[in-house]
């Protein structure tokens, strides 16, 4: 294979981004929509607790951009390792 | 116009656009208007993986359940939209790479075995065979207020429909036909939803209106909802859990790596044109989806307190919830309800003879809200509403004018076929291809395998229906079934299968087994064997929930994690996978190089 080298460091590259994107996915919605949801309902957005529009509202809107901004950053990946399709 | 009529009017004006657009496209008959000849945009092609998605679990069911269960409910919106995020990044992009066409291809290629492929398919089948299930419960809730009759006759008559447009090609594979549906069931969705929020609020967003306060007071409408069902003895809307945290975490974990692992769902990322188009559609879908998802809270609770204002008066004029003359007299119910009471979704019952409908929590652990019910003559709750018709009852419930009324209708039909169309197409090309002639009769002739096709279809129309009749729960939570099943099974067997080039045929097909195995033993026990009422065994592991208070509906996530070990002690024990696949899964894992995917399917 002659990208050889290239592959592996573009792979520890996206293994990196998924961990950091997942990192997010998993304090947005188990971490403030569920395990502490108490602790953010003190807190007021409105007429909405914190913790129930993490819930009902706010993790949804985070997923949304985040698929953005992974496809964004996997793009500019793919261009800087040379692997992007022809 | 009358009602009815006019119901008629926007079901049959909704049917001849997307009628008309399939013969537009046909006509037209160039690759460029077929998702799989590559040429749609990703915006488009995200709006039509939306309409794919939103199925009658979602539409119908979905904001009712969450009424029902308040913050709790937060897990199917969180799960069904979640899980986009791993779909996106874990699977959608790799998939494409791969190039092939169904998942049990996939698997049987990466594991280097027909056994895997079969084990696959058996997964397959199962979750879209209990995705359906919940489906024709949808389907029959539809039809009954659609024709005005039980809830029984509804999904016969359902079954016979959705099984002709399966059979015709149903609106699938045509992308403009499914952006008509999507622009059709969104409006259903968010005009009555506006229309509620003005009312209530004054605020045109809905998403905005739930967080806002009654119009003309400055108490919040969620506080007022706290209140008022708090009163009444129900759990308070913002904080009642589902079951307990842990609950509420494994069951949103099982739906987002069941979305992961839904095959229908990631069969529509096979065919887009590039890499890059894999993963920038698993965004515009989400975008789409969540348009419906982040309205379906405020319909929820919005919803919630429309139907607790029409029972009691005191809910509005404020006042004593318990006095007399506050509930709604029997003979003064609005027409939606006798309506709603012929599809038998919907009973009042006057349990205390005084002519009036009390409805309220009567099981409640309140003992303030028992004594006040106590001292009120109340003599237990006289009203039931079936979860899955709040969505559809909406826009009755709220008054509103009869063409938002049809509309709704419109959008919930659609809803309910297109889905359930589209799961018939993944189980009878799973049976006739994957199957039939991939593995046991390679030689099959074409007519043999479309007629293998027609009658799988048609064998687990009548199942579905048969078990659709005595659903093992609400639309939503049968659904919620199939995810978990998808998400014990495939989803491992597909994750391992990207990112370990070392996992073997072993380790995945144990991993398989041993993952549906155990969640549908887990299930089985609380919903009977193959969801026949009655034959369940609930005895024998120790109650209900039995490990960790876990509901069968939230056990996928374990089932997943059964399947990662499984599979990597087993890899352990037995042989290393072959060279080539080793290097087939480094090539996987870069874009260069991707085909399009065409051909013989």
């Amino acid at each position: 294979m002659k990208h050889d080298y290239d592959s592996n460091a573009y792979w520890k590259e996206t293994l990196k981004l998924l961990r950091n994107v997942l990192i997010l996915w998993f304090l947005v919605s188990f971490g403030a929509g569920i395990l502490f949801v108490d602790f953010f309902n003190q807190f007021h957005l409105g007429g909405y607790p914190l913790g129930f529009w993490f819930a009902h509202q706010g993790s949804m809107y985070i997923f949304v951009i985040q698929i953005f901004y992974y496809a964004w950053r996997m793009n500019n990946l793919d261009v800087k390792f040379d692997v992007q399709e022809e | 116009m009358e009602l009815q009529t006019t119901i008629y009017l926007m079901v049959g004006l909704s049917f001849s656009i997307y009628i008309g657009i399939a013969i537009w496209a046909r006509a037209g008959s160039t690759s460029e208007f077929y998702s799989a000849g590559g040429a749609v945009h990703p915006v488009l092609n995200g709006m039509a993986t939306g309409a794919d998605w939103m199925s009658a679990a979602s539409f119908i069911s979905m904001a009712g359940l969450i009424a029902n269960m308040g913050y709790g409910g937060g897990l199917f919106l969180m799960g069904w939209t979640g899980g986009y995020v791993l779909l996106a990044m874990l699977l959608a992009p790799y998939l494409r790479k791969f190039g092939k066409f169904t998942v049990p291809q996939f698997i049987g290629d990466r594991f280097y075995s027909k056994g895997a492929a079969v084990v696959a398919v058996l997964c397959l089948l199962t979750a879209s065979l209990t995705y359906i299930i919940g489906q024709m419960t949808g389907v029959g809730v539809a039809f009954a207020r659609f024709l005005g009759v039980s809830s029984e006759t509804g999904i016969y008559v359902g079954m016979g429909i959705v099984f002709l447009y399966a059979v015709f090609g149903g609106m699938k594979g045509i992308t403009y036909t499914q952006v008509a549906q999507y622009v059709v069931l969104i409006l259903a969705y968010t005009v009555p939803a506006i229309f509620i929020s003005l009312q209530l609020t004054g605020v045109a967003i809905p998403q905005l209106g739930l967080g806002s306060t009654m119009a003309g007071t400055d108490v919040s409408l969620l506080m007022k909802l706290d209140s008022v069902v708090t009163d009444l003895g129900f759990g308070k809307y913002t904080t009642t859990t589902a079951g307990s945290t842990l609950n509420m975490f494994v069951y949103t974990m099982s739906l987002m790596i069941g979305t992961a692992g839904l095959p229908h769902v990631i069969m529509r990322f096979f065919t887009v044109p590039t890499v890059k188009d894999a993963r920038a559609s698993a965004g515009w879908a989400l975008v789409f989806i969540a348009l419906l998802y982040t309205t379906a809270p405020a319909v929820a609770a919005m919803a919630k307190l429309n139907l607790h204002a029409t029972i009691n008066s005191a809910v509005n004029a404020g006042g004593d919830l318990y006095a007399p003359e506050a509930s709604l007299k029997a003979d003064a119910q609005p027409d939606w309800m006798k309506r709603w009471e012929k599809t038998g979704l919907l009973k009042f019952e006057d349990k205390n003879g005084d002519g009036r409908i009390q409805y309220y929590n009567d099981k409640t652990k309140n003992p303030e809200a028992a004594a006040k019910a106590a001292a009120a003559g109340w003599k237990g709750n006289e009203l039931s509403v079936n979860a899955d018709i709040i969505v559809l009852a909406n826009p009755e419930i709220a008054l509103l004018p009869n063409w938002v009324i049809g509309l709704v209708a419109a959008g919930g039909l659609a809803a309910a076929l297109s889905t359930a169309a589209g799961l018939l197409m993944a189980i009878s090309s799973a049976i006739s291809h994957d199957l039939i002639k991939g593995i046991f009769v390679p030689d099959i002739s074409e007519k043999g395998e479309l007629m293998a096709g027609k009658i799988a279809m048609a064998v687990s129309i009548v199942v579905a229906g048969y078990l659709g009749l005595n659903p093992p729960g609400f639309a939503a939570g049968t659904v919620a079934l199939a995810f978990g099943i998808a998400a014990s099974s495939l989803f491992p067997a597909i994750m391992m299968g990207i990112f370990s080039k070392k996992m073997n045929k072993e380790g995945a097909m144990a991993g398989m087994l041993a993952g549906l195995f155990i969640t549908l033993f887990y299930v089985f026990a609380h919903k009977g064997l193959f969801f026949i009422k009655g034959t369940g065994y609930l005895d024998l592991i120790g109650g209900p929930n039995p490990f960790f208070g876990i509901t069968p509906e939230a056990f996928g996530a374990i089932g997943a994690l059964v399947n990662f070990a499984v599979a990597f002690l087993v890899d352990k024990m037995t042989p290393e996978p072959p060279e080539h696949i080793q290097h087939m899964v480094e090539a996987v894992r870069i874009p260069r190089g991707s085909k399009i995917v065409n051909g013989a399917h």
